[in-house]
């Protein structure tokens, strides 16, 4: 068990190697944006990514509600702090695309906007964990991660629904793709899926040894207040 | 239309914002090794 961690690394970092490879040389050029276009294959798998962890944030939340399972938080806390980093890589790499596409780098358009949003509401979940020392605090994020929840089925679904300036869905939802730039945006879905594994891992190890520490260190000050 | 610049931007920029989260769990990995530390010592 140990070792899992370092092997799943490892085998990590030798598929993302192989899904840059893959997305820069092996996937065939889009006719009218060209090499631009090889953005896709960072931007939706970090958007996908993102999703992913906001539902397993969802999950944990609703399972600390019900059974109050340290456990359970502290793989909220850790899905929502992967899930935001993969949500920041989204909005980055969005505008870095628009600017030579659309000729500009940002509209308030309904798909931008609620991503923006939903960016925001797992950073003020954050922020609630990190500057509030109350008891009841791991409760009110639970309700706050169930509410920040909604917006993900609304920020997939809405260029299902609406008229958005940004792209159709490539899989479902009449969109279409080269079966050879699939198999690329698969590829690289899979690599950084077993990367965010990876760091949530590691960063739910860090969490549970702060835990740790922290209850060490205020049992030992109860102990010297004692003395 | 050739805009090769903005693929690698996009690319370091997703790399340098992991890079960033990752050097910031090293940290406080380090912090966290010392606190442990500082515990073992007051307990001897």
């Amino acid at each position: 068990m140990k070792r899992t961690l370092p092997i799943l690394a490892v085998f990590t970092a030798l598929l993302l190697a192989y899904a840059f490879y893959e997305a820069i040389w092996v996937a065939p050029m889009e006719r009218t944006m060209g090499d631009v276009q090889r953005i896709f294959y960072y931007h939706v798998p970090s958007a996908w990514t993102a999703f992913l962890l906001f539902t397993v944030n969802l999950v944990a939340s609703v399972v600390y509600l019900i059974q109050r399972s340290p456990k359970a938080d502290a793989i909220a806390l850790v899905s929502a702090e992967v899930g935001v980093v993969f949500c920041t890589i989204v909005l980055v790499t969005g505008p870095i695309w628009a600017r030579p596409v659309w000729g500009i780098w940002w509209t308030w358009d309904l798909r931008l906007t609620l991503t923006l949003v939903l960016w925001l509401i797992y950073v003020s979940y954050l922020v609630l964990r990190r500057f509030s020392d109350s008891s009841q605090t791991p409760k009110l994020a639970a309700v706050l991660a169930i509410f920040g929840a909604l917006d993900v089925p609304l920020v997939y679904f809405s260029i299902w629904f609406f008229r958005t300036q940004h792209p159709q869905p490539v899989i479902g939802g009449g969109g279409s793709i080269d079966p050879r730039m699939l198999h690329v945006l698969l590829i690289n879905w899979l690599a950084f899926s077993c990367f965010a594994v990876v760091v949530c891992w590691w960063r739910y190890r860090l969490e549970m040894l702060q835990r740790a520490v922290d209850e060490a260190e205020s049992l030992e000050s109860l102990m010297g207040v004692q003395q | 239309m050739n805009a090769v610049k903005y693929l690698w931007a996009a690319y370091i920029a997703t790399w340098l914002i992991h890079g960033i989260y990752l050097g910031s769990l090293a940290r406080r990995y380090g912090r966290l090794r010392q606190r442990m530390k500082d515990l073992g010592k007051k307990e001897k």
